[in-house]
Formats: structure tokens, sequence, C-alpha cells
């Protein structure tokens, strides 16, 4: 019953934040003017398609797939991520 | 924003620090699930405080797969396709289709049943939208096998900011799953399932990007497979041990958090780099590391990948490769998947390139061709196909998988 009660104060506490960082944020408080340090015209090599962490969606899913169905651990694979639940 | 996102994480160490010893495991995935709300709301406001367009909806393309499996006695092929189509730089939809066709004679299979062939169909569809900086997406997806029926739903938003130097995402999903046994046709039991994630991609300099996401998930239901058996000691049998049901908690939490790297070389290759933990209410504890090459070769059109991955975890509290008699405990498990084990991984790829002009409708095409080479080790799953040894002193099991990935891609 403590932890239940403990949780039940987390819940509060985190909707509250979020319903606060909202208020913020949609009446203007604007300080988000950080200047780009690598400007568009720099970014030739990070458009490289050899660059992409996940360049063949379906070749990645599959291999997701195959980790998750002989492996303990899941989630927080490269890509999209699913969760059909099909393992 | 940067503040604003230290408020978050703050809020969440004070809530972690203040749960106290009390089933802490559960108590910083919660936390975690509530940073996800934090910035679910982030990225709320910030796409209703202004959009303007830079982010690009995924290319137009289609696949088609030849996938295969073998190792251990268990042998999984089948195809793969996948359809995706864009209109007005706005919606992209796509479609997916892919087939498991499975013969298992894996050593859980031999040591209590006999060899079984089955097929597994999954069917995806997706609807992606772009909207300025702000991308959409929903899935839906349904797997079907003659004991086993599994939908799920997904939902996910992300935001460009900073200059376009950051991508923040989250996603949704809620699973639900029906669980049969052949031969029973009495037996039937469902599992819920819920799926929380936070990505962030993060440009650092005009060479090096890295992507770190957090991923909780929960199920609650019959999470057993309903075939699996424990072995434990019997003197009343001639062998000295017996089996009987697995028996699982109905509830499993699970977290992990992923960080990954991505280098372009000075020549025109890139190197990827990828560190994984994972951890959850059974006890198992997880991290794998991953380090793979991806080289083009200058006007052949072709591009080569190797890779090698480690993968390694802890045993759930609960598992145990023989247990001292029948109904030792409340949850009982000897399935080798929870049990302590390694797996190194070998990769190589090779994608050929080539032009489609000559089709109507088409830019271009690729061929591409991934074996992978897994070596499972493990450390408390013994293999009890081996006679001649006394009771628990069997030699620990060990197998090695290939990994087939045979796939052609077609760009319009």
């Amino acid at each position: 019953m403590v932890t239940m009660s403990k949780y039940r104060n987390i819940y509060k506490v985190s909707v509250l934040c979020t319903m606060l960082l909202f208020t913020m944020l949609a009446s203007g408080c604007s300080s988000f003017e950080i200047k780009p340090w690598v400007t568009p015209f720099e970014r030739n090599n990070l458009a490289d398609p050899i660059m992409s962490f996940s360049r063949d969606p379906i070749s990645a899913a599959y291999l997701h797939h195959v980790y998750d169905a002989r492996e303990g651990a899941r989630g927080a694979a490269g890509g999209a991520g699913g969760g059909c639940g099909c393992n | 924003m940067v503040r604003l996102v230290e408020l978050a994480a703050a809020v969440v160490v004070t809530n972690v620090k203040a749960s106290g010893g009390v089933d802490k495991r559960a108590t910083n995935i919660l936390s975690l699930r509530m940073l996800v709300l934090v910035i679910a709301g982030v990225i709320v406001s910030i796409f209703f405080s202004y959009s303007s367009s830079a982010a690009i909806l995924p290319e137009d393309r289609s696949d088609i797969m030849y996938h295969g499996y073998e190792g251990g006695g268990l042998e999984v092929v089948g195809p793969s396709v996948l359809v995706r189509k864009g209109f007005k730089d706005k919606v992209s939809v796509w479609a997916n289709y892919y087939v498991d066709m499975i013969t298992s004679a894996s050593i859980d299979v031999v040591a209590t049943a006999s060899q079984y062939t089955e097929e597994r169909k999954e069917k995806s569809i997706g609807f992606d939208y772009l909207h300025g900086k702000t991308f959409m997406g929903m899935s839906y997806t349904n797997s079907e096998e003659s004991d086993y029926s599994a939908q799920a739903a997904r939902i996910a938003i992300s935001q460009d900011f900073f200059g376009d130097l950051t991508t923040l995402g989250i996603s949704y999903a809620r699973g639900s799953d029906t669980v049969r046994r052949n031969g029973d046709d009495v037996f039937e039991a469902e599992t819920e399932r819920q799926i929380y994630r936070v990505d962030i991609s993060q440009v650092i300099t005009k060479n090096l990007i890295i992507n770190i996401n957090y991923e909780s998930v929960t199920d609650e239901g019959f999470l057993n497979n309903p075939y699996r058996q424990v072995r434990f000691v019997d003197p009343s049998v001639n062998r000295g041990f017996s089996y009987e049901l697995e028996v699982y908690p109905r509830t499993r939490t699970s977290s992990a958090q992923a960080i990954r790297a991505m280098y372009f070389l000075p020549y025109r290759a890139a190197l990827k780099l990828e560190y994984r933990n994972y951890s959850d209410t059974w006890g198992i504890n997880a991290f794998n590391g991953e380090i793979a090459y991806t080289h083009p070769i200058d006007e052949t059109g072709l591009t080569v990948e190797l890779k090698y991955r480690y993968y390694e975890q802890t045993g759930a509290d609960f598992y145990s490769d023989l247990f001292p008699r029948s109904n030792a405990q409340n949850f009982l498990a000897r399935d080798k998947e929870l049990a302590a084990f390694q797996t190194q991984t070998i990769g190589a790829g090779i994608t050929y390139e080539f032009g489609l002009d000559w089709l109507p409708g088409f830019e271009r095409g690729q061929a591409s061709l991934f074996v992978d080479y897994i070596d499972f080790q493990y450390d408390d799953f013994r293999d009890v196909t081996q006679t001649g040894f006394a009771l628990g002193t069997e030699p620990l099991y060990g197998f090695d998988a290939t990994v087939l990935r045979l796939f052609f891609s077609f760009y319009y």
C-alpha cells in the first residue's frame, strides 16, 4: 500500500510538471534561440545514405525480430521499434 | 529548452530518490515512463508553438526479402514484402506482409516432444503525416499462427528543432495477444502489452550524429510458453529427473536504453557504435555492444558492410536448469531465453545499386545480401540429450545460428 501511494504521488508530480511545461511553452516562453553549430550546407556527409542508423527497414526489422525471439532483452532497438508481440 | 529538460530530469531523479528501497526496479521504470510523459508535453507544446518546413518523409520504395534462420535444430524461412508510397510530400502510407515458416527440432522440443512445423503470418499497415517539422506516424499489426494471435497499434510523433540539429520523438504502442495450445481445444489465455519509447537524435559535428533511446515495455497476462517445461529431481524414475509445466509471473516490466553513434570517415565510409543496456522485473539484466563498418566502393555501385556484436544477459530470478523437487517454488522456468548466456555475432553484407531509368515510374534499385553468424553459449542451461553424465553435470549447451537476408529494393 505504501508503494502504491508513492506511485500515485509520482504520477501527480509528473502530470503537474507536464502541465507546467505546456503552459510555459504555449504562453510564449520562447528562449529557443540556439545557433546551429552545423549549418545546413555542412550536412552533406550526414545526409549520405550510409550514415542512416537503419538504412533498410525491412532488413533491420527482421534482425531485431531474431534478437527479440532468441534473447531475453527487448526494446530500444535501432530504427522505429515495433511491438507486434509476436516473438 | 535545456533548462526545461533539466527540470524534467530533476523531477524524475527526485521521485526515484523518494521511492526508497521498496521495489526500486519498478519505481525507476515508472519514473522513466513519467519522463516520457513530460517529453510528450514538450513536443506537443513545440508543435503548437511554431512550425516551419524541414523534415522529410521516408523515401518511396518497395522491398521484397527472403529471410532464413537456421541453428540449434530450428529453421525459420519466409518472405517479407514492404511497399511505401508518399503523396504530396505530406502523407506516406506503407504496408508489410511477412511470413515465418518454422520447422523446429530445437533442444527444448526434442527433450520433451517431437519435431513440429508451423507458419506465422504478419500483416502491418502504417500511415505517416508530416506537418512542418513535426512527423506523426500510426501503424497497426496483426500476427496469426495456429496457437498464437497478436494485434498491436502504435502511434509516434517526432519534432526537429535547434536548427534541425536535434530530433526528439516519442511513441506509444499497445498490443493484445491470445495464446492457445495446439491439441488442447479448451486452453486459451490473454496477454496485454504497452510500449513507451523516447528517441533523441543529435547532430554533434558535420561528421558525427548520435541517437539515444529509451523503451519501457509492460506485459500483463499469460506470459509462459504453454509447451515448455522445467525439469526437477525425481528419484522415482531411472533417469533421476522428470518434467512439469513452467509457471511464469503474470506481469513483466522492462526498461532498455541505448546509445548509438554514426561517424563519417574521411574517405566516404561510416563507422557505427552501439551500446544497449536492459533490465526487467524478472531479474534479467543484459547489455550488448556493436561495431559496424559500411564502405561504398566508388563507381562500382557496391557497398560492403561488416559488423561484430556481443550480447550478454543474466538469468531470470525464477530460472533453474534443475529444480530440487516438483513445484519447488511459486514461479518456475527453464526456458533457455531466460537463462544466463552470451552471444557473439559476426555479420557481413553487400549491396549492389543499379539504375532503373528504363522502367517507367522507377528511379533505381538495389540487390542486397546479408549473412550473420551467431554463437550462443549458455552458462546454466545443460544439454539433457547427452547421456552418461551424473544428474546436473551434463555439458552446458551451446549452438551456432546462421541468419540470411536476401532482398531487392526498388525506388520510385
